[in-house]
């Protein structure tokens, strides 16, 4: 573990230098820690990859205090009350089809798979949840299987429906509201994936993982999903 | 008790000290791009720290008094005026119920701060009225909208005029050459020697793309020995940069988590002087270090406690 000063009330925490379940588990394990014990100083965390930014007051703690208090935070032992270090699994519905995954027919030709065999590659593995950003509740989720891995679109749509599930290299997503986007969509959740009014808020946090699971046009349409363009 | 909105004008926006504790979610903090100037106005007028106020970038926005009240402005010289009488920032002002008020162009700075004695009254969301258009979020209704043309900004009555000033020597010049600290870290050791240097030596421009999100500078392009980095979360005043060798600073509405190299970051101070600067000005950096900031920022904390001449 690194901690690096950024500016006078932030500092980086940095787990490592490669993306994979290992920082991602160093990541997770800390970020709860912080949360934990440091909730009195802390004004924001962004867990990444490999690392947290920690944003605090500092009309409560200088950068030497805080560097103190996040060490002992994430040396400290687990006491049960971040409901340990395993990672909470969240099943998202989702409708693979010509009709919502608007790339799906591109991602089969890349791949040379039938539709088939790229909805089951997809929904039978187990992601982590790396990295939010980009949009509220865009979780970047890693990663998918080689064969069915394809480069962004050259072009990025102007409108990517909101539940959007997509690929871009090795990563998958769900665009949780309609944005701009360039990734190629292969379907779509009926699952809301940010609710600014529940008390969730956003369905997902770096450290769970997600599963996909593949359904019907009618389970879709009964869950609540929703057929247009926007 | 409230104001009426005449005219919008390019950019007024609702904020408050920001959207904290969600960034976790991908939700920016939005919040003034002047903190500085933010802080003064609501400690001029006894308000708590963080009430809400109206951020105006480049003018042009009117507003008609539908009770009295109590205001303050601080930040950019937007040639405020109080029915066609012109009224000085930087200071408290009285306001009669049928009052206009109006700012018209930029005579020094960009962003003018409107306070209003007990804050603005706009819907909360998540914590905070700050707008982010991008994000639906924040402003009047909690939806992300700038001001329109009829909205209506409540307040609270608080009829007592405090009459209170920040002393000139403290008002910042936002027309004398913008010299700025750089705090290194991030992927400053990426940097060769020969391009801090040239980052350190160079007269950057700013260019027209500025918004909330970022200041895109033009000057001498600087590259770092790194195609991209693991994305990592953005704070507030990091310098950015992209292929082009063009440094990009980020600001309020940031992104919160990227994946270009980053040359070091700014103090919150710092980056509020430089949103106080338009499309042409230039700004030059120095290499400093985040003792210096940390002091600096300590002091403004305790200078705002302090208070100024008025203020109770």
């Amino acid at each position: 573990m690194r901690i690096e000063s950024v500016n006078e009330n932030t500092c980086m925490v940095y787990f490592g230098d490669q993306i994979g379940a290992e920082s991602a588990g160093l990541v997770k394990r800390a970020t709860d820690r912080l949360r934990r014990d440091m909730s009195d100083l802390i004004v924001d965390l962004v867990p990444s990859y490999t690392s947290i930014l920690v944003t605090w007051d500092l009309e409560q703690a200088d950068r030497f205090a805080i560097v103190r208090r996040v060490r002992a935070a994430i040396d400290s032992e687990d006491d049960g009350s971040t409901g340990g270090d395993s990672a909470r699994i969240v099943e998202l519905p989702v409708y693979y089809d010509r009709e919502v995954g608007l790339d799906l027919e591109d991602v089969c030709e890349h791949a040379g798979l039938s539709r088939d065999e790229v909805v089951r590659i997809h929904s039978e593995q187990l992601y982590q949840v790396y990295a939010i950003g980009f949009a509220p509740g865009f979780a970047y989720l890693g990663s998918t299987d080689e064969r069915i891995a394809i480069p962004r679109k050259s072009t990025p749509r102007l409108k990517v429906p909101t539940g959007s599930v997509g690929i871009a290299g090795t990563q998958t997503a769900i665009y949780p509201s309609c944005t701009p986007g360039g990734w190629q969509i292969i379907g779509r959740t009926p699952q809301k994936m940010v609710d600014w009014d529940s008390d969730s808020l956003a369905l997902v946090q770096v450290g769970d993982q997600v599963r996909f699971r593949a359904i019907s046009r009618d389970e879709f349409l009964e869950l609540g999903g929703n057929l247009d363009e926007l | 008790m409230s104001f009426e909105v005449l005219e919008p004008g390019m950019l007024a926006l609702v904020q408050d000290a920001g959207r904290h504790g969600y960034q976790h979610m991908g939700v920016t903090t939005g919040g003034p791009m002047d903190e500085f100037a933010f802080f003064w106005a609501n400690r001029l007028l006894g308000n708590d720290l963080d009430a809400p106020q109206i951020e105006i970038t480049f003018g042009r926005f009117s507003l008609k008094a539908n009770h009295e009240a109590c205001i303050a402005i601080t930040g950019g010289d937007l040639g405020a005026r109080i029915n066609d009488q012109a009224i000085a920032p930087w200071r408290t002002h009285h306001i009669n119920k049928g009052d206009r008020l109006d700012f018209t162009t930029p005579v020094s700075g960009l962003r003018a701060y409107l306070a209003v004695s007990g804050g603005f009254k706009p819907a909360m969301k998540l914590g905070s009225c700050a707008t982010v258009a991008r994000e639906g979020l924040g402003g009047l209704d909690g939806k992300g909208a700038k001001l329109a043309k009829g909205d209506t900004l409540e307040f609270e009555k608080n009829a007592s005029f405090v009459e209170a000033f920040l002393p000139e020597p403290e008002v910042p010049d936002y027309q004398q050459h913008l010299r700025l600290g750089v705090i290194p870290g991030y992927q400053y050791r990426s940097f060769s020697i020969v391009q801090r240097e040239k980052f350190f030596s160079c007269d950057y421009e700013i260019s027209q793309n500025i918004d909330r999100m970022g200041y895109r500078l033009k000057g001498d392009a600087i590259h770092s020995d790194l195609d991209g980095i693991i994305s990592e979360g953005i704070a507030y005043g990091a310098i950015q940069v992209p292929k082009d060798g063009q440094p990009i600073v980020l600001m309020k509405d940031r992104q919160t988590i990227g994946g270009y190299p980053k040359i070091g970051c700014l103090s919150a101070l710092d980056a509020g002087l430089l949103a106080q600067r338009g499309p042409g000005s230039s700004v030059s950096f120095f290499l400093s270090d985040v003792a210096e900031a940390e002091g600096r920022r300590m002091l403004f904390n305790q200078r705002l406690k302090t208070g100024a001449p008025g203020v109770r």
